[in-house]
């Protein structure tokens, strides 16, 4: 289970405003979370990985405790089990789809079930610049999940691919957070995205929960 | 023609490009990375050399590293080393006139790698080390080949610095450009010409090195 209650000042542009949001997500549950730019989607996700630190509040996961700002404890991102993917994947160019993986986990085994779920075995020698969008979409999930986290994360993972793809691979992003059962927090600007993908919504509006829009499916 | 001065510009070029290489990376990651406003009054005094006279910099250097001064009377009586007129003077006064070189290059290298793949390698795992050694040098490649390519080729040919603190002394402190400039001063033109020659050549071949690595780089 997922339990945070997170609270910061946040700037976007001129405007100040705070973000504050609270929630409770079940264990393999999938939560989306949408808003405008600037309505503090991409730092919830961040604060969640731990690169960033809110200034009040907690994140718990199941037992563990990643943030409690009432017992000072901050858990470094190398240290949370997290599988995150950032908005433009960061795929590092200097390796090929096998070795991004293999930079995550030293297990092969493991790396070879997740070029087979991820469908990407025919590219697995192949470096970013060679894939299309889709392919390093893929590439981005299937090296977040090979630490085995308790947590995926996902940035906004199909902003970057044309319409037609972005339906294609979202709906191959929910078989494979069916398959391996993992919790999953998205965030998303698209609204019919994150209705059609996750089993839980969260709409915000400038760092809080329009309640309003709180939708459970 | 005496060949010790190309020796004495090739030494004095790699043992400057070697000791930069090793001291800027942290001080350009520094730079490139770290929040600290007082770090740009740092920035700019490693950019002097860039524009300040190297004679200017020559003396002072002199001044500081002189057996009179605290800085060269500590050098000799702790290790019997004499840094005015030997080599490692000029080894000191071509890395205060290089640094700006391989720090502008470094820097420029470091910030061209994306925050978020280093942000990418911290949530797999990786510790800021790993993240360097790993990701940050592999895809920075071409501003780590233009900081030493250029860091050599301003060493090899360095004179003002070189001149007001090693002088010429044949074989250890005498470099390319004060054989060129005494050649010249003793008008002999031809005898001068050979070794500016010379650094024309390497310079030309630095750059040339240089250009290549970049266009195969833009090519990828």
């Amino acid at each position: 289970m997922l339990s945070f209650y997170i609270a910061k000042h946040l700037r976007a542009g001129k405007r100040r405003f705070s973000l504050e949001l609270e929630y409770d997500l079940p264990e393999g549950g999938f939560l989306g979370v949408r808003g405008p730019s600037g309505s503090g989607k991409t730092t919830l996700i961040r604060c969640l990985a731990g690169l960033e630190r809110p200034e009040f509040g907690h994140i718990r996961v199941g037992e563990e405790a990643w943030y409690d700002s009432s017992t000072s404890v901050f858990i470094r991102p190398q240290k949370r089990r997290v599988g995150y993917v950032a908005q433009d994947y960061a795929l590092f160019p200097n390796m090929t789809v096998l070795g991004n993986i293999l930079y995550a986990t030293t297990d092969r085994e493991m790396a070879s079930k997740l070029l087979e779920l991820t469908q990407l075995e025919a590219q697995a020698h192949q470096f970013p610049r060679e894939l299309s969008g889709g392919q390093r979409q893929r590439t981005a999930l299937a090296r977040a999940l090979a630490r085995g986290p308790k947590l995926l994360l996902l940035d906004e993972p199909l902003s970057a691919l044309d319409e037609e793809l972005r339906e294609e691979l979202g709906n191959e992003l929910l078989r494979i957070q069916r398959t391996t059962g993992i919790t999953a927090v998205m965030v998303s600007h698209s609204r019919t995205e994150v209705s059609r993908l996750c089993s839980e919504v969260l709409e915000l509006r400038s760092g809080v929960l329009d309640d309003a829009k709180l939708s459970v499916y | 023609m005496e060949l010790s001065p190309f020796l004495v510009s090739l030494k004095l070029g790699a043992w400057v490009t070697l000791i930069l290489l090793a001291v800027c990376f942290a001080l350009a990651w520094a730079f490139a990375h770290a929040r600290a406003k007082w770090l740009v009054l740092v920035e700019a005094l490693t950019s002097l050399p860039l524009v300040l006279a190297p004679t200017v910099l020559g003396f002072y250097l002199l001044i500081a590293l002189s057996p009179r001064s605290p800085i060269g009377a500590f050098f000799q009586s702790a290790f019997g080393l004499r840094i005015a007129f030997s080599f490692a003077g000029i080894v000191i006064g071509g890395c205060v006139s290089g640094l700006p070189f391989m720090l502008t290059s470094l820097k420029t290298g470091i910030l061209s790698v994306s925050q978020s793949l280093l942000e990418a390698s911290y949530t797999l795992g990786k510790g800021k080390l790993e993240t360097i050694l790993r990701i940050v040098i592999p895809n920075m490649r071409t501003a780590l080949y233009a900081g030493i390519v250029t860091t050599f080729a301003h060493a090899i040919g360095e004179f003002g610095i070189v001149l007001m603190i090693g002088g010429s002394i044949p074989g250890i402190t005498k470099t390319v450009s004060i054989a060129v400039y005494e050649h010249v001063e003793a008008l002999d033109f031809s005898g001068a010409s050979v070794y500016a020659i010379a650094l024309v050549a390497a310079s030309y071949v630095a750059i040339l090195t240089l250009l290549l690595i970049q266009r195969r780089a833009a090519r990828r």
